[in-house]
């Protein structure tokens, strides 16, 4: 009796101790969210709501929207392609350099992205290092969907052959070594247990890199220019729609905002459905 | 005693919103009045086409004035006066066009009646140094498959490069479908002259219409086709001291000295047209 009293009083004691650390920790994580969440929200209380409707529908707009789309779709999935070889031989080999290699490999998101536009216009530029001979071939690739695409895989693959590296080099050898062993052939394995099972930091990475081609935009107006229809991305015309009408470029903000979350929103759930990840 | 107040309540709010560690000297009233000294420091947002000529005025400027200082934003003038607008730390708005000074004073930072016309620029066409499509008229800026590199409108270089063409297109020698046959070749729309500037440099364009002080910067690197007078574009560039600046009087000095016979002088060295 007494017993039980007293386990009582302990577990109310415990829980009221529990619910002020709560308290306590939220009021540490709260700044964070707030400083982050703010300004979103300030960009949705500003913007005009009777001209989003105009903008939504107007040809700069949807043009600007289809570009961009088109060209990040294209972009992550050569990220995909070209960046998983690579993810597989940092996961699964020890050589001299590696380190380095992976050092290297993230230059490309610290390095600030109008250095990145910089860097393939001296590289792919009709005088480039590449460009020029590409250029006596009759190729140009700078002004031309091929560079915004280009721009966007050179900030945005980093992030993914990051994740899938991390991704390949957490699955466990020997259930690989097992289905090897039951006569499945290296591209079996690879697709039918380490894909599966590495699925999850991979995925994530697909969203990073998505996003990030998504974001692009210092790269892709040097490298890609600003041509309406052709290479005029939704940041580049929020950026120049901030010069010409502040309340254009709000509303361009808040419709590239909404598309986000909602893709983002979209695939975190499914994900979770699926498979029960967590992103 | 108005203007002292005015500095004071910026001085004040300075150091409420930013904790600015200039106070000390910015609260001198005492540069109001006849042969003070002018000290302090002011912000100077200037159209990127004036950058080098603005970097030697600044200069010139400080070596009158030792305890000035003065520093410079440079963009195009329509992300200037967004940026005055929306509360930037300015002191001086220098625009290249009508246009954008009055976006700033309609913001209402800038008095209407403060704003000076100080120089002018006009537009050449240029092309890189080996000029790899051959471009070597105006009229040429037509040919099919040109790349051809413009500033985007809502830059004043922009707008002006239309005006150009507009002028040209009235002309019989070039037809009144000049301006849509030139436009039909533009690869980019830049975000300033600078910008387009340095893509000529680089190589990556045809030809380029840019201001004359933008082509006399890179002399070497580049080709320029002059355009007559009759057709070309006059920009008249006008600056403004931004009325609720911390250091007004530093501000203003700054102004009259961009109009001044030595102003004028360093201004011309770059290229500009010096009024009269």
């Amino acid at each position: 009796m007494i017993s039980s009293l007293y386990k009582h009083v302990i577990h109310i004691h415990f829980r009221l101790h529990q619910r002020k650390r709560l308290i306590l920790l939220w009021l540490l994580a709260a700044p964070l969210l707030i400083f982050l969440l703010l300004p979103l929200g300030a960009l949705i209380v500003r913007i005009d709501w009777m001209q989003l409707g105009e903008t939504v529908g107007s040809p700069g707009v949807t043009q600007a929207l289809r570009i961009s789309m088109v060209t990040t779709l294209i972009a992550t999935t050569l990220a995909v392609l070209l960046g998983t070889p690579l993810a597989y031989v940092l996961a699964r080999h020890q050589f001299r350099g590696r380190n380095l290699i992976d050092t290297l490999i993230d230059l490309p998101i610290v390095l600030p992205p109008a250095v990145a536009g910089i860097a393939l216009l001296i590289t792919f530029g009709r005088r480039g290092l590449v460009g020029a001979p590409l250029a006596t071939l009759g190729i140009t690739l700078s002004f031309t969907e091929i560079a915004v695409i280009m721009a966007q895989c050179f900030v945005a693959a980093p992030y993914f052959v990051k994740a899938a590296t991390a991704g390949l080099s957490g699955v466990d050898r020997e259930l690989e070594q097992a289905a090897a062993l039951d006569g499945a052939s290296g591209w079996q394995v690879f697709a039918l247990i380490t894909v599966p099972l590495a699925w999850p930091v991979l995925f994530s990475g697909v969203v990073m890199t998505w996003a990030r081609a998504l974001g692009e935009f210092g790269a892709t107006i040097i490298f890609a220019g600003n041509l309406p229809g052709r290479t005029q991305t939704m940041p580049l015309a929020i950026y120049l729609g901030f010069e010409r009408n502040l309340n254009q470029a709000l509303t361009l903000a808040v419709i590239l905002l909404v598309i986000s979350f909602g893709v983002l929103a979209l695939v975190k759930v499914g994900l979770k459905q699926r498979v029960g990840v967590k992103l | 005693m108005q203007r002292a107040i005015r500095t004071l309540a910026g001085v004040m709010l300075c150091v409420v919103f930013t904790g600015c560690s200039r106070a000390p000297e910015a609260t001198v009233p005492a540069t109001v009045g006849a042969g003070a000294t002018l000290r302090g420091q002011i912000t100077v947002f200037a159209a990127s086409s004036l950058s080098d000529a603005f970097e030697a005025l600044g200069t010139a400027f400080m070596a009158a004035h030792p305890e000035a200082v003065v520093t410079f934003n440079f963009a195009n003038s329509a992300q200037l006066a967004a940026q005055i607008n929306e509360g930037a730390p300015a002191d001086v708005f220098a625009s290249a066009n009508a246009t954008q000074m009055r976006v700033a004073v309609e913001g209402g930072r800038l008095n209407d009646n403060d704003q000076r016309l100080f120089i002018r620029n006009n537009l050449v066409v240029i092309t890189p140094y080996d000029n790899p499509a051959k471009v070597m008229e105006l009229a040429e800026l037509a040919q099919p498959g040109l790349r051809l590199i413009l500033a985007d409108p809502v830059a004043p270089i922009g707008q002006h490069s239309l005006d150009f063409l507009d002028q040209a297109s009235a002309q019989p020698a070039f037809g009144a479908d000049f301006r849509e046959r030139v436009l039909a070749n533009v690869v980019s729309y830049e975000d300033s002259a600078r910008i387009v500037l340095a893509k000529i440099v680089l190589g990556e364009g045809d030809a380029a219409i840019v201001f004359t002080t933008d082509a006399a910067a890179e002399a070497e690197k580049v080709q320029s086709i002059p355009i007559p007078d009759e057709l070309n574009v006059f920009a008249n560039y006008l600056i403004a001291p931004v009325a609720d600046s911390r250091n007004l009087a530093l501000a203003e000095a700054f102004v009259a000295f961009a109009r001044t016979a030595e102003g004028q002088a360093i201004l011309a060295d770059h290229g500009f047209l010096p009024l009269e």
